[in-house]
């Protein structure tokens, strides 16, 4: 079983994943920003790999992505930063990014490092479901990653069965059709994830986009497994200060502990 | 890797949008319904004889096609063969830009879109858009780099006069780049209302396919003209500037498969290929994704897309279309380049000789028509993409 699963067979509901900009707020504080979302409740890290042309994100995250970049960051560097972190994190980490700066990397040599050094999962929001068919899935199998699509309201029933089939770990629900870091209506949520609920799907659902506090939070997770959270938390690592309090405040926040 | 069959007719990519190795749609799912819905109609649409019918009347009546096919006497005797212009520039608003968008906005209004969003760079493609969907009374809005807004000030008072909204995009460079990037997004944030007319051979498929056919009246046109004027419909050599390669994919589509033709695609070299200020693509580029294909990318070692240069803000831009890619690696086309030096030099030049003040960007095609060796019995076809009355502000500079 890999890690993502024992994660949702331990806590069905209210599962926690956070995003969080590798390099950001500065190069070397990526251990730090996740230490500290381990130790304040996030189940889930989602680790953000910069590129200069972040379609799927909106601004606060590019903006994070460019400082990260003028930071340093880039794969190699990353690898290095997060090769022992199997000392200290426990909880799944997933690798978020756009396809080129891997396909630059080696895609084959970026999963297999990926896997080295204790990563879970992939989610590559520009890796198309024909080429991930044709040719990546193979290599991500091979590894033993998980790969997590995205589904959205306006992907066809039988297209999220098969996103829902290809996908392992969780599947994501974009909340609505929207860069992140949006608001959005929460009764159209609510009806779109019952919606999913009711498909019975072979994976749980993760809800991303537009959470950013308890109340999003709370809302996100009353017909899903949990949420993703990325913009808010950025915006508050951008007001500066310590990481540990900042990270503490926010999830607690959040959580409602 | 080579996954894909290439078709061996250049003009068509395959089912999922490649040429060669090139195209593909890299695409978020936030976009997958709206690209999905396009990929499966466009071709029953722009096929449709109701449709052609709007078409051809509104390119015939409202842009004032056909363009001329000019023979340059004075240009043909310096350079010593036959050379005959493509007037795209005497298009309404003054560039190719127009065919591809009255094409998409029809396109548009098929789909039951409301509202049109594109990106522009030097404004051309932000002025066309604007004009038709004023034409459509569709809503307008044109994503423009922050840069851009203030060197291309005519472009951008035209947008708003034909009532469009113009957003400045202050992400990355504030250039080209960036202004897809911001229109890319905002069509991911309001995807059911809102088509998003791409104004080159790039973006995911069916973009580059749609617009090179959209573009592609311009070589049927020159085949027909140039038959009237040679006998033979077929010339030597066709030249055109490229940037993304809208006026290039339109200027070779119907010569892509006529093997005796020689297809020279001018790239911005900017202060010289070498010089760290260029947007060369295809010489200082390697396989990448940008803005939602495979192509030729000007990008760091470890993927990060850089900021190109060059003095025409319409070729200042790191990616190539896929075709055009395809034209490179497969050496069907040949690619040469012009600094920003040699394209001023050309435009005063074309200017003084021929008594047309070309665009900036169509200035590069020139540049290189003394470097090419031509013969006494070669006819040259270079398309004289858009005039310069919206680079006069550089133009005067050097007067």
């Amino acid at each position: 079983m890999s890690k993502l699963e024992l994660v949702f067979k331990e806590k069905s509901k209210r599962i926690l994943n956070v995003y969080c900009t590798a390099g950001y707020p500065s190069l070397d504080s990526t251990m730090k920003v996740m230490t500290s979302l381990q130790k304040n409740g996030a189940d889930i890290i989602e680790l953000g790999m910069p590129y200069s042309d972040p379609l799927a994100d909106g601004e606060v995250i590019q903006v994070s992505s460019i400082k990260a970049l003028a930071n340093g960051m880039n794969i190699a560097v990353l690898f290095e930063q997060i090769q022992d972190m199997r000392k200290s994190i426990t909880i799944p980490v997933i690798l978020m990014g756009y396809m080129n700066p891997i396909l630059q990397y080696g895609f084959e040599n970026f999963c297999k490092k990926a896997k080295e050094v204790g990563v879970d999962g992939l989610i590559l929001p520009d890796l198309p479901l024909f080429e991930f068919e044709q040719f990546y899935g193979k290599i991500i199998t091979e590894n033993n990653l998980d790969f997590i699509f995205l589904v959205t309201p306006e992907t066809p029933d039988q297209r999220v069965k098969k996103l829902d089939s290809l996908s392992n770990g969780f599947l994501y629900a974009v909340s609505s059709s929207a860069t992140t870091g949006k608001d959005k209506d929460f009764n159209v949520v609510a009806q779109y994830l019952q919606k999913l609920q009711a498909m019975q799907l072979k994976n749980p659902i993760l809800v991303g986009f537009g959470i950013k506090d308890k109340a999003t939070f709370d809302a996100a997770t009353v017909h899903s497994q949990g949420a993703i959270i990325g913009s808010a938390y950025i915006q508050q690592l951008t007001k500066g200060g310590d990481i540990e309090t900042t990270t503490s405040q926010f999830l607690n926040s959040v959580l409602g502990a | 890797m080579n996954l894909f069959n290439v078709d061996e007719n250049y003009q068509n990519p395959t089912i999922e949008g490649y040429y060669g190795d090139f195209g593909g749609a890299y695409i978020p799912e936030m976009l997958y319904s709206n690209v999905e819905t396009l990929k499966k109609q466009y071709l029953q649409i722009m096929y449709d004889p109701i449709f052609q019918a709007e078409f051809q009347y509104l390119l015939k009546d409202y842009v004032g096609r056909p363009t001329p096919l000019f023979l340059a006497e004075r240009l043909s005797k310096e350079i010593g063969a036959t050379i005959y212009l493509k007037r795209e520039d005497l298009c309404h608003t003054g560039a190719h830009k127009i065919n591809n968008t009255v094409g998409q906005i029809i396109l548009a209004q098929r789909l039951g879109k409301k509202k049109i969003i594109a990106e522009t760079g030097a404004g051309q493609h932000g002025v066309a858009t604007a004009t038709v969907c004023a034409l459509k009374g569709m809503e307008c809005v044109i994503y423009m780099g922050e840069k851009d807004i203030e060197r291309q000030a005519p472009n951008v008072a035209r947008m708003k006069m034909l009532g469009a909204t113009v957003i400045p995009a202050k992400s990355g460079s504030k250039t080209l780049k960036d202004a897809t990037n911001e229109a890319i997004r905002a069509w991911i944030n309001e995807p059911n209302e809102t088509h998003y007319i791409i104004g080159s051979v790039v973006g995911p498929h069916p973009y580059p396919d749609m617009v090179a056919r959209f573009q592609s009246v311009i070589s049927e046109e020159i085949r027909k003209q140039l038959k009237d004027k040679t006998g033979s419909e077929l010339p030597t050599h066709v030249l055109a500037c490229v940037g993304g390669g809208s006026n290039a994919a339109g200027a070779f589509y119907h010569f892509l498969n006529e093997p005796t033709v020689q297809i020279v695609a001018v790239e911005a070299a900017g202060h010289g290929v070498h010089s760290g200020l260029s947007a060369a693509t295809t010489q200082l580029g390697t396989p990448g994704i940008l803005h939602g294909s495979k192509s030729i990318v000007m990008q760091t070692s470890d993927g990060q897309v850089v900021e190109p240069h060059s003095i025409s803000a319409g070729l200042d831009y790191p990616g190539i279309g896929p075709l055009h890619a395809f034209l490179y690696e497969s050496k069907r086309g040949i690619f040469l380049s012009a600094t920003d030096e040699e394209a001023l030099a050309s435009a005063f030049h074309l200017s003084k000789i021929e008594g047309i003040i070309p665009a900036l960007e169509t200035a590069h095609a020139f540049s290189v028509l003394p470097k090419m060796n031509l013969k006494a019995s070669d006819v040259v076809v270079v398309c004289l993409s858009g005039r310069g009355d919206k680079d006069l502000a550089t133009y005067m500079e050097y007067l």
